[in-house]
C-alpha cells in the first residue's frame, strides 16, 4: 500500500476521537523514542483543553486522513516533557539533518510517514525526510487550505526527500545524543573530503559535537581537509585537550603543525602536553619552523636508507613503514653523516633486481632545499623540476623532512 | 620583550583576519539612495541636519553589533535562525517581501549607476547592460575572499566624498558648530528629510548581509571582541562620508541658493561651479556607491533566502549545485538593471516602494533579532545584558517609529 502514507504537516492539528466519538482535542506534535525503535512514532502529544496528553502508539485503533485519529483506549496520561523523546515539530522540523548519501546538510521541511495496519491497529513510521520546493508549498499552506488540496497542488512538483535510514540528527547536547540513540557511525565512512565540505557548512555547536563524537582517525581526516586554516583551529579549541592531542596524533606531522601554529601559544601547548612523546617531538620540530619557508611546509614522513643499500633492503624498510605507502613516490639515500645523498623514484625498484644498488638507480641530479628556503621558491622548484617530492635538509645538510606536491597544491589555492 | 611582541603580532593578524564585513556593511549602507538622502538634506536645509549624523551613528552601531555578535556566536546566518525559531511560513513571508524589497533597492542602484555614468556622457544603454554583467560575473566567477578584497577596495573610493567636500570649502565653523547642536525646525519637509536619513541608514537587507558575511568570514565568539572594533569604525566611516556629503551640497548649494534636488547626479551638478575635480569626484563616488551596492544587494538576498528555506547557496558552490541561488542572483541582476532601460517605467514610484517595504520588513527584523539575542540556548553567554536590553529595545522601538511615519509620509505622497 505504497497510497497509504501521511505527511507531518497533515497529522499536525488532525483531530483525535475517543471510544465514544467524542473529540479530545488536535495534535500537536509526535514523538520518536529512538532507543526503543529507530522509524515508529511512539507517542502522539495532543492538545486538549488545557494540558497537552501522550497517546501511546498501542492506543491508536485507526488513523487517516479523512477521519483523523480513533483511539481504542480510555485511560490517557498528561504528557511530560520526557528526555528520550525524539519530538518532531520541535527537534526536527525547521533543523538542520546531514544527508548522508546526498553528502550533504539539509533543512527539514516537512516528514513523510507510512500508515501501517500491523493486524490490531495503525501505526506511524518515519520514511523520508522531506526537503525542497513541494516540502515548503505544504508547510506555507498547511491549515490553510484542506489537505486534500495540497496534495492535489503539490502534484506537479518533483518530489524531493532523504530516507530517513539515510538522515543523521544533528545534536550539541552529548548526554541527550546518547538517549536519543545518536551515533555518528555512518559519518566515519564517508569521504574525509566530503565530511569536510559538511562540517564547514553547520555552525560551530554541532560542528564541535561531530568531532568530539566520531573516532580519532576519521576525524584526524576530516580535520585535515577542512579548508580553512582558521576553522580548522578553531574546531581544534573547541574539543577538550585529550581529544584533541588524539585527533593530532593521526594527523601527518605538517597539518599537524600547521594547525597548532593557528592556535594562541596556551591552547597548542595544552594539547602538546597531552600528547604521545614520539609524534610530539616531531611535531614540535616542525612548528620550529616559519610557516612561509620550506620548514614550515614539510613533512617528516619519508623512507631514508643508508647509501650502501641494495633494493631488498628497501623493500623490507617499506614492511615496516605499510602507513607510509599510500603516497611514498621517492626514496632517499643519506651518507654516514646522515647527510642526504640521492633520490631514487620509486618506480625504478620494480623494474631492478633484489640486489641492485640503490646508488646506481639514483635520479642524476639531486634537487634539494635547506629549511629557511622561501615558500615561492620552492613551488617554482616543483613547477620547473616537474617533481612530486622535494627533500629538505637543515644547515648540515641532514635530512630534516620532504615537501610533497599535496603541499604545494595547498600554498598555491590560499593564495 | 620578544613575547611581547609575538602577541602584539598575534592580536593585529587576528585583527585582520576579522576585518571585512562589518566595515563593508556600514559603507555599503551609503548606496545611490543614501547619497541622494544626504544631498538632498544637505542642498535645502545646509548644515543644519548635520547633529542627526550622531545618534544615528549610535543606532547603526548597536543594531550592527548584534547582527555581527550572533553570527560570530552561532555560525549561522540571520534567515537560517529565524527559520529554526519562528518556523517556515513566517521565514517564508519575511523572504518574498525581502526580496521584493532588495529588487527595488537594486533597481534604484542600477538607475544611480546610469545617471551618474550619464554625468559622464556614457550612454545608459551601454553602461547599465556592462555594469549588470560585471557584477554578475563578479559574483559567479570569484570566490568569497577575492570578493571581498574588491569591495574593501571599493570602500576606499568613498574617499573622493572627503576630497570634494574640501574642494567646495565649506563654512567649517557652522559645520562643527550643527554636528553637535539639535536644530528642530516644525515644518512638514525638515522632519520628512530627518526621518528620510534615519530611514534609509538602517535597512533590513544590511542585518541578513552583515550576519551572513560575518559566518561565511568564520569570525568565532573568541575572536568577537575585535569584531565589535570593527562594527564601530565602520559604523563612524559611514558618517563621516554622509557628514562630506552633506557639507559639500551645503557649500556649494546651499549657501548659492536652497532649494531641493531631483537626484543625486543634480547635486553632482551643483558643485560644478566649485571645480571640475569636486563634480568629478562627486560623481565618480556615486558610481562607486551604486554599482558596489548593486553587487551586494543580489547577492545577500539570494543567500538569506536560500539559507533561510533551506536551499543549497554560496558562491564557492558549482551552478548545477545551486540553481535556485544562482537564478534567484541572476533574476534581481537582470530585472533590476533591466528596468532601467525602459524609458516609460515608473523608477521614481519603484524606488518609493521599495522604502515602504523597508519599511514594513524593518519592524520584523529588528524584533525578531532583539528575541533570537536573548535566547540563552542559541547564545549561551553572549546574550544582551540587561542593560544593552534597554538600549536595544529602546533604538528599535525609536526605529519602527521613525521607519512607519516615512511609509505614512510616502504612501501619502504616492496619491
Amino acid at each position: 500500500m505504497a497510497e497509504n502514507f501521511l505527511y507531518f504537516t497533515e497529522l499536525l492539528s488532525m483531530p483525535v476521537v475517543d471510544l465514544k466519538g467524542r473529540r479530545i482535542g488536535r495534535v500537536k506534535d509526535a514523538a520518536m523514542v529512538p532507543l526503543v525503535h529507530a522509524s515508529r512514532i511512539d507517542r502522539l502529544l495532543v492538545g486538549g483543553t488545557d494540558a497537552w496528553l501522550a497517546i501511546r502508539f498501542d492506543q491508536v485503533h485507526t488513523i487517516s486522513l479523512a477521519k483523523g485519529i480513533e483511539l481504542s483506549e480510555e485511560v490517557l496520561v498528561p504528557y511530560h516533557d520526557d528526555e528520550y523523546l525524539l519530538r518532531i515539530a520541535r527537534d526536527l522540523l525547521d533543523q538542520q539533518i546531514i544527508d548522508v548519501t546526498g553528502r550533504k546538510v539539509v533543512r527539514v521541511n516537512d516528514i513523510t510517514m507510512s500508515i501501517l495496519f500491523d493486524g490490531v491497529r495503525d501505526t506511524l513510521n518515519v520514511v523520508d525526510v522531506d526537503i525542497g520546493v513541494r516540502s515548503i508549498l505544504r508547510r506555507v499552506f498547511q491549515g490553510v487550505l484542506p489537505p486534500a488540496w495540497i496534495r492535489r497542488l503539490q502534484g506537479p512538483i518533483p518530489p524531493n526527500s532523504i530516507s530517513w535510514e539515510f538522515a543523521n540528527v544533528v545534536e550539541p547536547d552529548p548526554l541527550r545524543r546518547l538517549r536519543l540513540n545518536i551515533s555518528y557511525t555512518k559519518l566515519e565512512q564517508m569521504h574525509p573530503a566530503d565530511l569536510a565540505d559538511i562540517v564547514e557548512e553547520l555552525g560551530p555547536a554541532e560542528r564541535e559535537a561531530i568531532f568530539e563524537t566520531i573516532d580519532s582517525e576519521a576525524a584526524a581526516d576530516a580535520l585535515s581537509e577542512v579548508e580553512d586554516p582558521k576553522m580548522q583551529a578553531s574546531i581544534l579549541e573547541s574539543l577538550e585537550p585529550e581529544k584533541a592531542a588524539d585527533i593530532v596524533e593521526e594527523m601527518a606531522p605538517d597539518e599537524a603543525a600547521d594547525i597548532l601554529s593557528e592556535l594562541e601559544e596556551e591552547t597548542s601547548e595544552e594539547i602538546l602536553e597531552e600528547m604521545d612523546s614520539a609524534p610530539k617531538t616531531e611535531v614540535r620540530e616542525l612548528l620550529e619552523f616559519r610557516e612561509d619557508t620550506a620548514g614550515g611546509m614539510m613533512n617528516t614522513e619519508y623512507v631514508a636508507l643508508h647509501d650502501g643499500a641494495t633494493v631488498a633492503d628497501a623493500m623490507s624498510a617499506f614492511r615496516g613503514n605499510e602507513d607510509l605507502l599510500e603516497t611514498l613516490n621517492t626514496l632517499f639515500l643519506v651518507d654516514s653523516e646522515e647527510r642526504l645523498a640521492a633520490s631514487i623514484p620509486m618506480a625504478r625498484l620494480f623494474i631492478a633486481s633484489g640486489i641492485a644498488r640503490l646508488k646506481d638507480l639514483a635520479s642524476d641530479t639531486l634537487i634539494q632545499v635547506t629549511v629557511d628556503e622561501k615558500q615561492d621558491r620552492v613551488t617554482e622548484l616543483f613547477d620547473k623540476y616537474n617533481l612530486l617530492t622535494l627533500p629538505v635538509v637543515d644547515e648540515d645538510g641532514k635530512l630534516a623532512g620532504v615537501i610533497t606536491a599535496d603541499d604545494v597544491i595547498s600554498v598555491l589555492r590560499q593564495k | 620583550m620578544r613575547e611581547l611582541i609575538k602577541r602584539f603580532r598575534y592580536h593585529l593578524a587576528v585583527f585582520f583576519a576579522v576585518v571585512g564585513p562589518g566595515f563593508i556593511t556600514a559603507v555599503v549602507d551609503n548606496d545611490s539612495g543614501g547619497i541622494y538622502t544626504y544631498s538632498a538634506a544637505g542642498a535645502r536645509y545646509g548644515y543644519l541636519p548635520l547633529w542627526t549624523l550622531l545618534p544615528i551613528t549610535v543606532a547603526l552601531i548597536i543594531i550592527q553589533e548584534m547582527s555581527s555578535r550572533m553570527g560570530a556566536v552561532t555560525g549561522k546566518g540571520l534567515s537560517d535562525l529565524i527559520r529554526e525559531e519562528f518556523g517556515l511560513r513566517i521565514t517564508f513571508l519575511l523572504m518574498g517581501v525581502l526580496v521584493l524589497a532588495n529588487l527595488t533597492n537594486v533597481m534604484a542602484e542600477f538607475a544611480g549607476v546610469a545617471s551618474s555614468l550619464e554625468l559622464f556622457h556614457i550612454s545608459r544603454y551601454v553602461s547599465v547592460p556592462l555594469a549588470a554583467f560585471a557584477v554578475w560575473f563578479l559574483v559567479v566567477k570569484g570566490s568569497y575572499q577575492s570578493v571581498e578584497k574588491i569591495f574593501l577596495f571599493a570602500c576606499v573610493f568613498y574617499v573622493t566624498y572627503v576630497i570634494s567636500g574640501f574642494l567646495v570649502k565649506p563654512d567649517w565653523k557652522e559645520a562643527a558648530l550643527y554636528s553637535v547642536k539639535p536644530v528642530l525646525l516644525f515644518e512638514p519637509g525638515y522632519i520628512y528629510m530627518l526621518i528620510g536619513m534615519v530611514g534609509t541608514t538602517i535597512a533590513p537587507w544590511m542585518q541578513f548581509y552583515l550576519q551572513a558575511a560575518v559566518v561565511e568570514k568564520g569570525v568565532t565568539a573568541k575572536e568577537y571582541l575585535k569584531s565589535r572594533v570593527e562594527v564601530v569604525v565602520g559604523c563612524f566611516m559611514t558618517s563621516v562620508i554622509a557628514f562630506f556629503i552633506i557639507v559639500a551640497c551645503a557649500g556649494a548649494i546651499y549657501s548659492v541658493r536652497p532649494r531641493d534636488i531631483q537626484d543625486a547626479s543634480e547635486a553632482a551638478l551643483g558643485l560644478k561651479p566649485f571645480g571640475e575635480y569636486a563634480f568629478l569626484l562627486f560623481s565618480a563616488g556615486l558610481f562607486n556607491a551604486s554599482i558596489f551596492a548593486a553587487c551586494i544587494l543580489p547577492l545577500s538576498t539570494a543567500y538569506s533566502v536560500c539559507e533561510g528555506l533551506g536551499f543549497e547557496a554560496g558562491v564557492s558552490k558549482r551552478m548545477k549545485d545551486a540553481p535556485i541561488f544562482y537564478s534567484l542572483y541572476t533574476l534581481l541582476i537582470v530585472v533590476g538593471a533591466g528596468v532601467v532601460l525602459i524609458p516609460s517605467f515608473p523608477l521614481v514610484q519603484m524606488i518609493l516602494l521599495s522604502q515602504v517595504l523597508n519599511g514594513i520588513l524593518l519592524p520584523f527584523v529588528l524584533i525578531f533579532m532583539v528575541l533570537l539575542i536573548n535566547k540563552v540556548d542559541i547564545m549561551g553567554e553572549w546574550t544582551n545584558s540587561r542593560s544593552f536590553n534597554i538600549i536595544s529595545w529602546a533604538t528599535v522601538v525609536i526605529m519602527i517609529g521613525l521607519t512607519l511615519a516615512l511609509v505614512g509620509i510616502t504612501v501619502r505622497g504616492m496619491h
